[in-house]
C-alpha cells in the first residue's frame, strides 16, 4: 500500500499551548497537547489516530493541516516540507489537503447556501469561473449523493447526514489528495454512520484519496482503517497495522481499550480489563511513562524513564518498558 | 385526565400557519406589545418620509396674528408664540428625529462593527486597546458624551448625528466583539481556512453575517436612546438648529414660558417622543424574543 | 416476577407548527425489580421523550402526555397532583442524564447536592444527610469520598460526576432508576467503569433500570430485555439474547448490520473491502408519517401491504413481539 515517498509524513509534532493565568496573562505552565509524535500515510492509506479525549488527536489534524502553528517537528506533504512555509507559499498545498468536521451543524455557515459552501473553494483559488462552478459544485453533489437542485437550500434544511455529506462535498472541492476526518462520523446516527462511511470508504477507492481519521469509536476505526496510532496524553503509545493493533495488542492500553469496548453480542462474554482512575491532565503530565498511573503493569523504572517507540515486529510499533 | 383540545393546542403552536399575512397575524397575537411597537414605528416612519404630503401647512410658516393661538379647526394641535402650525411642525419633527436616530444608529453600527470585528478577530494587543478605549466611552452616560461631543461640534443636523453616533459605538462594538469571538472557532470558519481563504474575507463573508441577528435587536432598541438624545441635545440647544422643526427644541422653547398659558406648545412634543421611544422599545423587545433561537421551537 | 413499572398505552404528542407530533405513540412495557430493560433507537424515535413522560417532566407547552397509565407501587402517577409527584421524583424513581456536568449545581458541593434530596425525602437532619452522602460516594467507589463531597461539580472530573449523579439517584433508594445515555459523553474506558458500576448496584439495590441508549455494543452488554423503537412506536421487543440472535423486525436487522462488527477482535476473519449494510434513506419527518409501516419508506421487504397499513404488534415466538407484516418471511 505504501509508496515510496508518502503523502503525509509527520516527525517528532509537538504542540503546546501556553496556560495563562492572572491578570497580566502571564504563562504559568504548558499544556503539551501534542508530545513528539511522528507518522506516515501513504496514497490511498486511511490511518486511524485513536484515543480519548484530552489525548491530543485533534489537535495533531490540525496541526498538520496547519490550522494550528505546529510548536516543533516537521510535517511533508508529498515529500515537501510545509512546516514553516508562508500563508502564500502554502495555499497550493492547501488543494491537496482539506478536512471534515464532526459536528454537521457548525461546520456549514448558517447565513450561505450549500451550493456556495461547496463552491467556495473553487471560488477562492480562483480555479472555475461561475458557470464552469456550478457545474462542478453539482456534479460534487452527485457524487456524494444529494441532488443538484438543492443547491439552492441553506444548511438547516437538510438533516445531519446530509450536512456530513455536504462537508465532504466542499472537502473533495479542490481535489485533494489527504482528508483529516476529525470524527466524521462520531455524531451521526447508527444507520446514517453507515452510509457516511461507504461514501468515504468508496471515495477512497475511486479517487486513491489518503485519509488521516481521528476518531474516538474503535468498531469504526477497525472497519476503515489500515493502519492504526493510539494516542495517549499527547503521545502514541502503539502504532502497527490494524490487524495486529486487534489482534495482538501490545501496549497496556491499547489492551485495555480494546477490552472496553462494548461488543454489541450478548454471546461474547469477554474477562474486561477496566482500567482505574481517569487520565490525568495534560497540563501536568506524569514523569515517565504517561500511562504508569493507571497501568496493571507499571515498574518503579516506569516512573522515572519515559519509554520510546520501538519496532518489536515488522511495522508493528510501542513505546513500553515491558514488551 | 383532562379532555385535550387537539386544535386549540395546535393553533396555539401555530400550525397551518402559512403565507406572509397569516404568519404576520400569528406573530401578532404571539407578541402583542411587539405589534403595538411595530405599528408606531411603521407610523412614524410613515409619517416622516411622507411629511410633505401629510402635514397641512409648511411648519417654517410664521404668522403674528396667530401666535399662541389654541387648538381649533384651523390649527388643530394649536400653534407656537410665532404663529407656526404644531401640527404641521409635530409631523415635520419625526422627520428630524428619524434623519437623527437611524443616522446616529447607521453611523454608529458601521464604526462599531468596524471596531467589534477588527477587536474579536484579531484578538491580543489591538483587542486590548480597543476594548479598554471601549470601556472609557462607555464610563460616560450616553447622554453626557453625546452633550460634550455636540458642544464641542456646534449645533447642526449633521454634527447632532455624529454627537450621538459616537456615544452607541462602544455598545455595538462589543456585542459584535462577543459573536465574532463564539464565531472564530466553529468548524466553518475553521473549514475557511482550510481552504486558503484570506483572513479579512473569512471576516466579512463567514464570521460578519452571523453577527447580525443580536445586532438588528440592540439597534431597535438603540434607536429610542438616539431619539431621546436628539430631544434632550435639541432641548439645551446643542441638537438640530432652527428652522428644522425639533420635538426636543419645541419642548424647551416653551416649556419654561407658556407651560401655564398655552399648555398644548409642551404636551404634544412629549407626547410624540414618548410614543416613538415607546414603540421603538416595544419592537425592540419583541424581536430580542423572536431572533433568540432558545426562544423558537 | 411482578412487574415494578407498569407503562400502558404512554401517548405523548408535541404541538408543532408543523402539527402534531406524536413523538411516543402508544408504547407499554414493564420492569420488574432487579431487571434491566433498554430503550433503543436513534435520535427522534421517541426514547427520551419515554423516559422523561415517566417523570412527567415533558415542557408544556408544546408537548403534552395525552393518553395511557405510568404505575407505581399500585398508583397511576399520570393521575396524581404535580405536588404528590415532587415527592415521587428523585425518592421513587429517579433519573440520570447524559450530561453530567450540566445537571449538577455547579455552585453547590457534591455532598449537599445528594443531601438535598435526602433531607427532602427522608425526613432527615442536615447531618445525618451529609453523613449518608458520603457513605453513598464511597459506595460509588469515588476515592476520599469525605474530601470529595465538600468539593465542587467542577473539581472533579466526567466520570467522577457521572458517579456523584449516580449517588444522587440512588441516595433515596429508588424502585426505578431511568438513565438517559449515561455513558455517552464519557470515553470508552470510563465508559466501562460506569456501566460495571450501574450492573453492580443494581444487584445491590434491587431497582428496575431503564437504559435509554442508541448503542447495541451498550445494550448486549448490560440489558436483560430490549425495546427497539422507530418514529415513536415499539417496532420489537424481546429478551436480549434471542434479539441479538434473531432480530424479527427489518429495522432492528439493518441497525445492526450497520455497525461495524470488530470481527479482528472476535478472532474472526476480515474481508477488506466488505462495505457496511446500509438503511438507506432517513427518518420521516414525525409530523408527516406514512400511512402504513413508518418504516416501509427505506425497507427492503416493503410491499404494497406494508405502505397502505400498519402492521399490527404482536408476539411472534414467546416473549418475541414485532410490529411487521413480514416477520416470517
Amino acid at each position: 500500500m505504501v509508496d515510496a515517498t508518502p503523502i503525509l509524513e509527520v516527525k517528532d509534532l509537538k504542540k503546546h499551548f501556553p496556560v495563562r493565568k492572572g491578570l497580566l496573562r502571564r504563562t504559568v505552565g504548558q499544556v503539551h497537547a501534542v508530545d513528539g509524535i511522528s507518522f506516515s500515510i501513504g496514497e490511498g492509506e486511511t490511518l486511524g489516530l485513536v484515543g480519548e479525549s484530552g489525548c491530543g488527536k485533534s489537535t495533531a489534524g490540525r496541526a498538520v493541516l496547519r490550522l494550528i502553528e505546529p510548536t516543533a517537528g516537521s510535517v511533508r506533504m508529498a515529500g515537501q516540507d510545509i512546516t514553516h512555509l508562508p500563508k502564500k507559499a502554502l495555499r497550493p498545498y492547501r488543494r491537496q489537503m482539506q478536512i471534515v468536521f464532526q459536528d454537521p451543524f457548525s461546520s456549514l455557515n448558517p447565513r450561505m447556501t450549500v451550493g456556495d459552501i461547496v463552491g467556495e473553494p473553487l471560488f477562492v483559488h480562483g480555479l472555475a469561473k461561475a458557470r464552469e462552478r456550478r457545474e462542478q459544485v453539482a456534479a460534487l453533489f452527485e457524487r456524494v449523493g444529494l441532488r443538484p437542485a438543492q443547491m439552492a437550500n441553506y444548511p438547516h434544511q437538510f438533516s445531519g447526514g446530509q450536512r456530513q455529506r455536504i462537508g465532504i462535498a466542499r472537502a473533495l472541492a479542490l481535489g485533494p489528495k489527504l482528508i483529516v476526518g476529525d470524527e466524521p462520523v462520531s455524531a451521526l446516527d447508527v444507520s446514517i454512520q453507515a452510509q457516511v462511511i461507504n461514501l468515504l470508504q468508496d471515495l477512497q477507492r475511486e479517487r486513491r484519496l489518503s485519509y488521516l481519521f481521528i476518531s474516538h469509536n474503535l468498531a469504526v476505526v477497525e472497519h476503515i482503517s489500515h493502519r492504526i496510532a493510539v494516542m495517549y496524553l499527547g503521545r502514541i503509545v502503539e502504532y502497527a497495522d490494524t490487524r495486529s493493533i486487534f489482534v495482538r495488542p501490545q501496549h497496556p492500553y491499547t489492551e485495555a481499550l480494546l477490552s472496553a469496548v462494548p461488543v454489541p453480542d450478548p454471546t461474547v462474554k469477554r474477562q474486561k480489563r477496566i482500567l482505574e482512575g481517569d487520565v490525568p491532565s495534560p497540563v501536568n503530565p506524569p514523569a515517565g511513562c504517561h500511562f504508569h498511573t493507571r497501568c496493571p503493569y507499571a515498574k518503579a523504572h516506569c516512573k522515572v524513564e519515559a519509554p520510546p517507540l520501538r519496532e518489536i515486529a515488522p511495522g508493528h510499533h510501542v513505546s513500553c518498558h515491558l514488551r | 385526565m383532562t379532555v385535550i383540545d387537539h386544535n386549540a393546542a395546535l393553533a396555539r403552536a401555530g400550525a397551518n400557519v402559512t403565507g406572509w399575512w397569516s404568519r404576520t397575524l400569528f406573530f401578532a397575537r404571539r407578541y402583542p406589545l411587539g405589534a403595538v411597537g411595530a405599528v408606531i414605528v411603521a407610523a412614524f416612519v410613515f409619517t416622516a418620509v411622507f411629511a410633505d404630503v401629510i402635514a397641512p401647512v409648511d411648519p417654517t410658516a410664521t404668522n403674528a396674528k396667530y401666535s399662541l393661538a389654541p387648538p381649533s379647526s384651523m390649527f388643530w394641535l394649536g400653534a407656537d408664540f410665532m404663529g407656526r402650525d404644531m401640527y404641521s411642525r409635530i409631523i415635520h419633527g419625526a422627520r428630524v428625529s428619524l434623519a437623527v436616530g437611524a443616522g446616529a444608529m447607521g453611523l454608529g453600527c458601521v464604526l462599531g462593527i468596524a471596531i467589534g470585528l477588527a477587536s474579536g478577530y484579531l484578538s491580543g494587543w489591538v483587542d486590548l486597546a480597543l476594548q479598554r478605549l471601549m470601556d472609557i466611552m462607555q464610563a460616560l452616560p450616553l447622554l453626557v458624551l453625546a452633550i460634550i461631543m455636540a458642544a464641542s461640534l456646534g449645533p447642526s443636523l449633521r454634527n447632532t448625528i455624529f454627537a450621538i453616533a459616537i456615544p452607541l459605538v462602544p455598545s455595538v462594538a462589543r456585542v459584535v466583539r462577543s459573536s465574532t469571538l463564539s464565531l472564530r472557532e466553529l468548524p466553518f470558519v475553521e473549514a475557511a481556512r482550510a481552504v486558503g481563504m484570506g483572513e479579512l474575507r473569512i471576516a466579512v463573508r463567514h464570521v460578519l453575517p452571523n453577527t447580525l441577528a443580536p445586532l438588528i435587536v440592540l439597534a431597535t432598541a438603540q434607536l429610542g436612546s438616539a431619539i431621546l438624545v436628539e430631544a434632550s441635545l435639541s432641548f439645551l440647544g446643542l441638537g438640530v438648529p432652527e428652522p428644522h422643526p425639533s420635538w426636543g427644541r419645541m419642548l424647551s422653547e416653551s416649556a419654561a414660558e407658556y407651560v401655564r398659558t398655552a399648555p398644548w406648545l409642551v404636551i404634544w412634543p412629549g407626547v410624540a417622543i414618548s410614543l416613538t421611544v415607546f414603540g421603538t422599545n416595544l419592537l425592540g423587545d419583541a424581536l430580542r424574543d423572536l431572533l433568540d433561537p432558545r426562544q423558537r421551537s | 416476577m411482578t412487574p415494578q413499572l407498569q407503562v400502558e398505552n404512554l401517548g405523548t404528542w408535541f404541538y408543532t407548527r408543523h402539527g402534531i407530533v406524536k413523538a411516543v405513540d402508544g408504547v407499554d412495557f414493564h420492569v420488574a425489580a432487579g431487571e434491566t430493560l433498554a430503550i433503543v433507537g436513534e435520535s427522534g424515535c421517541g426514547k427520551s421523550m419515554t423516559a422523561l413522560s415517566l417523570m412527567r417532566l415533558i415542557p408544556d407547552p408544546p408537548g403534552r402526555i395525552v393518553s395511557g397509565a405510568v404505575k407505581l407501587g399500585g398508583r397511576d402517577l399520570l393521575k396524581i397532583s404535580e405536588e404528590e409527584m415532587r415527592k415521587v421524583r428523585g425518592n421513587e424513581i429517579s433519573m440520570i442524564f447524559q450530561e453530567p456536568m450540566t445537571s449538577l449545581n455547579p455552585v453547590m458541593t457534591i455532598g449537599k447536592q445528594i443531601a438535598e434530596a435526602l433531607i427532602l425525602h427522608r425526613d432527615m437532619n442536615r447531618q445525618q444527610a451529609l453523613k449518608r452522602a458520603v457513605e453513598m460516594l464511597d459506595l460509588v467507589r469515588i476515592p476520599e469520598p469525605a474530601q470529595r463531597a465538600r468539593e465542587y461539580p467542577h473539581q472533579l472530573s466526567g466520570g467522577m460526576r457521572q458517579r456523584a449523579m449516580i449517588a444522587m439517584a440512588l441516595a433515596c433508594n429508588p424502585k426505578v432508576l431511568v438513565a438517559d445515555e449515561p455513558t455517552t459523553a464519557l470515553d470508552v474506558t470510563i465508559q466501562a467503569q460506569i456501566l460495571d458500576l450501574i450492573v453492580e448496584l443494581q444487584r445491590e439495590f434491587k431497582a428496575a433500570v431503564i437504559l435509554i441508549t442508541h448503542d447495541l455494543g451498550v445494550v448486549a452488554e448490560t440489558a436483560h430485555r430490549v425495546i427497539v423503537m422507530y418514529a415513536g412506536r415499539k417496532v420489537e421487543e424481546a429478551a436480549v439474547g434471542p434479539l441479538f440472535a434473531k432480530p424479527l423486525h427489518p429495522y432492528t436487522a439493518g441497525l445492526m448490520k450497520s455497525i461495524p462488527r470488530l470481527e479482528l477482535m472476535r478472532g474472526e476473519e476480515r474481508r477488506q473491502t466488505e462495505r457496511l449494510q446500509e438503511i438507506p434513506g432517513i427518518v420521516p419527518p414525525l409530523f408527516a408519517l406514512p400511512a402504513g409501516c413508518a418504516f416501509a419508506p427505506r425497507c427492503p421487504k416493503a410491499d404494497d401491504l406494508c405502505r397502505r397499513e400498519r402492521p399490527t404488534y404482536e408476539e411472534k415466538q414467546s416473549g418475541h413481539w414485532a410490529a411487521c407484516w413480514h416477520t416470517d418471511g
